[in-house]
């Protein structure tokens, strides 16, 4: 097609019109060819490639599903409060105020206000990390060569500014953030060992507490011993569903989990919003 | 908060009693040192640092954690940034083990780890606020920070918790600093849990010379 002229660019532009690679979004989400059951109606739906990052405003309510689908993704997570993102996903406050520094199903990802942002309601993997954040530019060029985001093997701080500033926010918004699908184990020593990715098709899923801004940087957890940049995609599925409410287990798990979706009421009630 | 709160926005020389409850903060100079004293034992240090000339470069929980291939801090960590660059390394420790999990107390989370009847107490974040402002610093500048002297082990299955600490009066430890940086204190108010033996008492900073190396 000859793009010597302003209409063959015009031309040759438009006849990708359709194409499909393995990874990327696809929009609208209800074209997405295998929804899974629980999705009545699919609001996000992509696949990110390794080394690569995206981001989503979600509504409260709304369920979202991480998969690594070739069992070598790493899902570096951060959480806002939408329109208000000095409201950010606190990782000591989610460790400590629930006694446990593991991630599974039935954990809260509390914010620095003593509210919810997301629960996690399912999780077939098993294999989180609250402890070792992201992997920087320094590391990652001392690693493999090269950190930037453009490069063969971007770290995933550099991937959060990206998002992060498409979001507003910048370098300082960042603060640590957690990891699903290569986890840490703590030794009685408080040495780690690092138990890696519980193989494909590890899921996740996330309960938006309330609406959320969610930063995602799939690159390799920071502990990866391999010399190989190896990171696979990642299948992210979001749909309408229903926060968490009075009655329904998590909300009573425990009393920390009480009293932080009590907070996360009555703010949204004063707010009007729920 | 406090009206004694001990304060200083520039570099001081000698040492400052931080009373319980108060907040510190300080410019150390590269290769200058600090000491922290436990005066009276069992006293938590809530601690944060930043590069004193671009404080979005601060201190890293993550980054230390991983790099040292454990949570505990002693003799030889390294406290990294967020950009993975040395800021303080612990040169000197008598205690041999100090948090880097549990972050700060605040108002907020005191609601959920106890009830709502700790909203009227102190909270380090408000410290860190308070002190923090006064060098520019705000909200979104509060990241996880070192609990010096706190003791939070993890159990096998990933229990966590802030349980009786290691320290004991007159027990230091001293850092030095990498390059030059702004360190944020909070001597933790808690009075909730043992970190501080249920009641916050003072400590002592001690900034030292920059020790010159030996040529031979």
């Amino acid at each position: 097609m000859a793009t010597a002229t302003t209409y063959g660019a015009r031309d040759h532009a438009r006849t990708q019109d359709g194409t499909r690679t393995e990874a990327m979004p696809v929009v609208p989400a209800g074209n997405w060819p295998t929804p899974p059951c629980e999705a009545g109606h699919l609001v996000w739906a992509e696949t990110v490639a390794g080394g690569n990052y995206t981001h989503r405003v979600l509504a409260r309510g709304t369920e979202l599903r991480l998969t690594d689908l070739r069992g070598d993704a790493c899902a570096h997570l951060l959480l806002y409060a939408a329109d208000r993102p000095w409201e950010r996903l606190n990782v000591a406050d989610t460790v400590k105020v629930q006694w446990n520094a593991y991630l599974g199903e039935g954990r809260l990802l509390l914010s620095d206000q003593g509210r919810v942002l997301a629960s996690v309601v399912a999780d077939t993997s098993g294999r989180h990390d609250a402890l070792c954040g992201t992997s920087t530019l320094v590391r990652n060029t001392r690693r493999y060569g090269d950190g930037t985001p453009q490069s063969a093997s971007p770290a995933g701080r550099e991937l959060f500014k990206l998002a992060a500033a498409k979001n507003g926010l910048a370098p300082r918004d960042l603060p640590p953030s957690l990891s699903f699908f290569q986890g840490v184990e703590v030794r009685e020593d408080g040495a780690l060992d690092f138990t890696g990715s519980a193989g494909p098709g590890g899921s996740v899923t996330l309960r938006a507490e309330q609406d959320v801004t969610v930063l995602i940087a799939n690159v390799p957890h920071p502990a990866d011993p391999r010399d190989d940049y190896i990171s696979t995609p990642l299948e992210v599925l979001a749909w309408r569903a229903e926060p968490t409410k009075p009655g329904d287990p998590l909300w009573d798990a425990a009393p920390e989990c009480r009293r932080a979706f009590l907070n996360t009421a009555e703010f949204l009630a004063a707010r009007g919003l729920a | 908060m406090s009206t004694n709160t001990g304060t200083s926005t520039g570099t001081n020389t000698g040492t400052t009693v931080v009373p319980a409850r108060a907040a510190w903060s300080s410019v150390v100079r590269a290769g200058e040192t600090l000491t922290i004293t436990d005066l009276h034992g069992n006293q938590a240090v809530d601690f944060l640092v930043y590069d004193a000339h671009d404080t979005a470069v601060r201190y890293s929980a993550p980054d230390t954690i991983h790099a040292q291939g454990g949570i505990f801090l002693t003799t030889g960590s390294v406290l990294l940034s967020n950009e993975h660059t040395p800021l303080m390394t612990v040169v000197a420790d008598e205690v041999g083990r100090h948090d880097t999990v549990g972050g700060a107390c605040s108002k907020e989370s005191n609601t959920l780890r106890y009830g709502h009847h700790t909203w009227s107490q102190h909270a380090c974040v408000d410290n860190f606020l308070a002190e923090g402002a006064q060098h520019g610093l705000g909200k979104r500048d509060l990241v996880s920070n070192v609990n010096w002297y706190m003791n939070v082990p993890v159990e096998k299955d990933g229990t966590l918790g802030i349980v009786d600490g290691l320290s004991a009066p007159g027990l230091t430890l001293t850092l030095r600093a990498e390059r030059d940086v702004l360190v944020l204190v909070s001597n933790c108010p808690q009075i909730n849990n043992p970190c501080n033996g249920f009641e916050p008492t003072a400590v002592e900073m001690t900034i030292g010379t920059a020790a010159h190396e030996d040529a031979a």
